[in-house]
């Protein structure tokens, strides 16, 4: 029985509103703590109240008499489980060797998990954790970077940083050695040189990291967890419990906010596997927000930047050398120190980046890892340079606009960045804009006006993709990523109705769970180019498969047609010169009496032009009003025009940039994680303390897509939008806080009290 | 709204000697048994299976829990259940349905006024209250009394076009 068409189909640049905006709008999307389970149980865990040194004493009488309370969990009676780094390390973990909860009487780090109380309800453990006495002999710990600084180390041949790539270090054709560019430097025209730091920044996403686990009587394993990875969360555990990958099974279809931190597994999925393993029972834990201070932050970094330009601007010699955060266990380390040497012409450049291990877990990827560190503190130096030289920064960074990548030489498959510039400018009114700071006011406030320009790569990743028509006619498009509210779904669901002429609702776009076809983490803006082109693979499959079986029916009108003389169109395939020769797909699969369906994998190796740099690009424009006599510092307005090639969804895309750029706003002005270094331990380990823009803080955001047709970066020309929001953007915020008052602040973020 | 009364096992105290309290909840009436430490952000996603309303923080100090007692927004998480027997709780699923949505969902889904969804039943929920409340008769208005709900993913700009959308529909447009 055909399916009648209740739902237009969409295209790839349609502003389609989210598949899943239903459900996540009446509160039906399941994120990981919100599944029913029969006979659940919970877990709370205890955190350690030391920074480092080892646990002497356990005392759990009080918590295990307490009314409900079911196990207490310690590395005392922890069952064993296989002890190798390798199987602990998840698929994105940095060199080392990984935590392993309840593991030992070590405490490495504060607010470590040093036990799980597993009650009846949640209150009950929640109360009993309370009662679990635990004793310890505290160490020594270091905490502070600047006490670490002395210790850092080249994580070079770690396989997350290669300085031997850059140019500084390749056979040095220009002569380009540390003392020739300190050389250029001293004789250069202008220069600045300074110190830049940035504070450690946490995620924060909204929803708690969260793990529930059911043990099958058949020994394997059903979890839902918050995870950017099902299939990494999968094949951690099954390493780390000996079990075979497809003994474990992690839905995770729903994700409150990533932003790198949900890449890798968090201590509460291993705690709710083993406390389950423990008990017989489905366990679900759930972190305080407090605890979500007690895992991966982005690292502060110490930056020592020093530029030097000619009279006209032309940058002459760039020396950038950085030393950030990393944990004693493992090197965490970000691509941070090249990024300024990549987007400007300079031919002289000296690059250095060292690691310092502090008492705290590992750092990790938070949204632009590297390039958002990098980028917002060394384009502070550049619109420093530019008043050095006597010119206006958007001018100085003309000057030095560069149309291939300046370390590795090689030409972009696209970039328009020169676009962006001139779009972003024209609509913020930036001709208008007076050099001098402190030149611009609004009745008793400062105006300031700044911009700054942001980079990030358009990387792609194997996924496979599989496409099944099912017997109702609906169109299943499924791989084991996430959507972390990108709007993963949103676009798979155009791309297949594009390609198989299929209506919206009748595309099934499936992600979050590990038996789904073979995917990596979702991040690093990855997934729309990966996942987008390897489900055009699929469809292109799957047309083919479906036209044979078409061919195959008695009297099929299809019966001579080759691939090329039909066209899939209204849930139809049909002759394209004699369209009343058609076969309905739903009819279609109801005579296979089963579906049709295929898998391909999209990788690396289908991109052309292997040997080109790609890249996307913004250029915001930010306005700020300081009140001086209250330090009070608003961003009243933004303009970023944004050079991404092309955009698969307007109003997801839209989206995407804003919460770059809102977390950009966070960087410059709010956020900040404060250790007290005598505790070891971060102070402001909550929502009220560590501040995240609110409503009140954020005005309107104006967000251009300039145009990038890109043929080469790979076949549909997506470059993927997560990561370049931020990028930039707090560097453009310092910038208009320096033009307003007059105030350079090298440090990250602004507040108060560093501009007063 | 029904009156049925359900006695659920589920939601008695362990030791069956709990504080007695009746909620209505999206118009259905519970007679329920609780511990008194049970905050009514716990009591609708463990006990009652009401999901909806999102736990980010237990504090008071994100949002995600707002829920609307007596029509009023109240951050659930600060709510101990037993404090408020004879009220009537509105939590997102009960504001509506995926076949029959609330304007402000409607709202949400045009202006895409959100990413991940999470602080979503939280954001819509104190819309519906802020409108009830009507003291938000502009955009700052409109972006000052939702400060309480936070939006990691940053979609303040399009929740504010969303509830403003809303507030023309029902002719309390913003004179901003
Ligand atoms: S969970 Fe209630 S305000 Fe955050
Ligand atoms: S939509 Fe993700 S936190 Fe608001």
């Amino acid at each position: 029985m055909a399916t009648a068409l209740s739902s237009p189909t969409s295209r790839i640049g349609d502003p389609l509103s989210r598949v899943d905006g239903r459900l996540k709008t009446t509160g039906l999307a399941n994120y990981a703590a919100d599944f029913p389970v029969e006979g659940l149980t919970y877990g709370v865990v205890v955190s350690a109240a030391i920074t480092k040194g080892r646990i002497t004493a356990i005392d759990a009488t009080a918590a295990r008499a307490a009314p409900g309370v079911i196990e207490i969990v310690t590395h005392e009676n922890r069952p064993d489980v296989v002890d190798k780094d390798k199987v602990w390390q998840d698929m994105v973990a940095p060199k080392g060797s990984p935590f392993r909860p309840l593991g030992d009487a070590e405490i490495r780090f504060a607010q470590q998990p040093v036990a799980l109380v597993v009650a009846d309800t949640f209150e009950a453990a929640r109360h009993a954790a309370t009662l679990v006495d635990i004793r310890y002999e505290a160490a020594s710990h270091v905490t502070d970077l600047t006490e670490a600084e002395a210790g850092a180390y080249n994580p070079k041949g770690d396989g997350t940083y290669s300085p031997e790539k850059s140019r500084s270090d390749l056979a040095n054709p220009l002569g380009n050695t540390k003392a020739h560019v300190e050389k250029v430097y001293q004789e250069a025209a202008h220069r600045v040189s300074g110190r830049y730091t940035l504070a450690p920044e946490h995620h924060n996403p909204m929803e708690l990291f969260a793990s529930t686990a059911i043990w099958k009587p058949d020994g394997s394993l059903f979890i839902h967890d918050k995870t950017q990875g099902a299939q990494n969360s999968a094949t951690y555990l099954a390493g780390i419990f000996g079990l075979k990958p497809e003994q474990v099974h992690v839905v995770a279809p729903f994700m409150g906010g990533g932003f790198g931190v949900g890449l890798r597994p968090q201590y509460q999925l291993f705690l709710a596997a083993i406390a389950a393993k423990m008990i017989e029972r489905p366990v679900k834990v759930v972190m305080t927000r407090q605890q979500m201070f007690s895992h991966q932050y982005r690292p502060n970094v110490i930056y020592d930047i020093a530029i030097a330009a000619d009279q006209a601007g032309r940058l002459q010699a760039i020396r950038s050398d950085c030393v950030g955060a990393t944990s004693r266990f493992e090197t965490f380390a970000e691509n941070i120190v090249d990024w300024c040497a990549r987007g400007y012409r300079c031919d002289n450049i000296a690059l250095d980046y060292r690691v310092a291990p502090v008492d705290t877990y590992t750092p990790g990827s938070m949204r632009a890892p590297g390039a958002a560190t990098a980028l917002n503190l060394f384009e502070i130096a550049m619109d420093e340079l530019a008043y050095e030289v006597g010119i206006d920064p958007l001018e100085l960074r003309l000057v030095n606009y560069t149309s291939k990548d300046e370390i590795s030489g090689q030409p972009f498959t696209s970039k328009a960045l020169d676009k962006a510039y001139a779009e972003g400018a024209e609509r913020f009114g930036w001709s208008k804009r007076v050099h001098a700071p402190r030149a611009m006011t609004d009745g008793r406030e400062l105006v300031g006006w700044g911009m700054a320009t942001g980079v990030w790569e358009t990387l792609f990743q194997a996924h496979a993709v599989r496409a099944r028509l099912r017997p109702d006619g609906v169109l299943e498009v499924a791989t084991a990523s996430a959507d972390i509210g990108t709007g993963t779904y949103t676009i798979m669901t155009q791309i297949a109705s594009e390609e198989m002429g299929m209506p919206v609702d009748r595309i099934d776009a499936q992600l979050g769970d590990s038996t789904l076809p073979k995917a990596p983490v979702e991040g690093g803006s990855w997934g729309a180019a990966s996942i987008g082109n390897a489900l055009v693979l699929a469809c292109t499959a799957l047309k083919a498969k479906l036209l044979k079986a078409a061919r195959k029916i008695d009297d099929s009108p299809l019966a001579n047609a080759a691939i090329e003389q039909v066209e899939f169109v209204g849930g139809q395939i049909r002759v394209k010169n004699d369209p009343a020769r058609a076969i309905d797909l739903t009819d279609l699969v109801t005579t296979e009496g089963g579906p049709i369906e295929v898998e391909e994998t999209g990788s690396p190796k289908m991109l052309e032009a292997a040997k080109k740099a790609r890249n996307t690009h913004q250029a915001v424009f930010v306005e700020v009003k300081v009140d001086e006599q209250l330090g009070q510092i608003r961003v009243t307005r933004v303009v970023t025009a944004v050079a991404a090639g092309r955009i698969i969804n307007p109003k997801t895309a839209r989206s995407q940039i804003l919460g770059g750029v809102v977390m950009g706003i966070g960087m410059a002005l709010h956020e900040e994680t404060m250790m007290d270094h005598r505790l070891g331990r971060f102070m402001n380990h909550n929502l009220a303390e560590y501040h995240v823009p609110a409503h009140a803080d954020i005005a309107d955001i104006d967000v251009i897509f300039v145009d990038e047709p890109d043929h080469e970066v790979n076949p549909l020309g997506i470059k993927g939008l997560g990561e370049i929001g931020i990028v930039g953007t707090a560097a453009a915020v310092a910038n208009a806080i320096f033009h307003a008052t007059g105030v350079r602040v090298r440090d990250l973020p602004i507040t108060s009290d560093r501009l007063l | 709204m029904t009156t049925d009364t359900m006695v659920d096992d589920r939601v008695h105290a362990p030791d069956g000697d709990g504080v007695p309290v009746t909620l209505t909840i999206n118009g259905e009436r519970h007679a329920l048994h609780l511990d008194p430490w049970v905050t009514l952000l716990d009591l609708l996603r463990e006990r009652l299976e009401l999901p909806g309303t999102k736990k980010g923080c237990d504090h008071g100090q994100c949002g995600a829990c707002t829920v609307l007692i007596d029509g009023k927004r109240m951050n659930s998480c600060l709510v101990l259940a037993v404090t408020r027997d004879g009220a009537e709780v509105t939590t997102i699923e009960g504001l509506g349905t995926p076949d029959h949505l609330h304007p402000l969902q409607q709202a949400f889904i045009d202006h895409d006024a959100f990413q991940c969804g999470y602080c979503t039943p939280g954001q819509i929920c104190s819309a519906a209250g802020l409108i009830g409340e009507g003291k938000a008769t502009s955009r700052e208005e409109i972006r000052e009394l939702m400060s309480g709900n936070i939006c990691r993913c940053g979609a303040y700009t399009n929740i504010a076009d969303a509830i403003e959308d809303v507030m023309a529909q029902q002719g309390k447009a913003a004179h901003a």
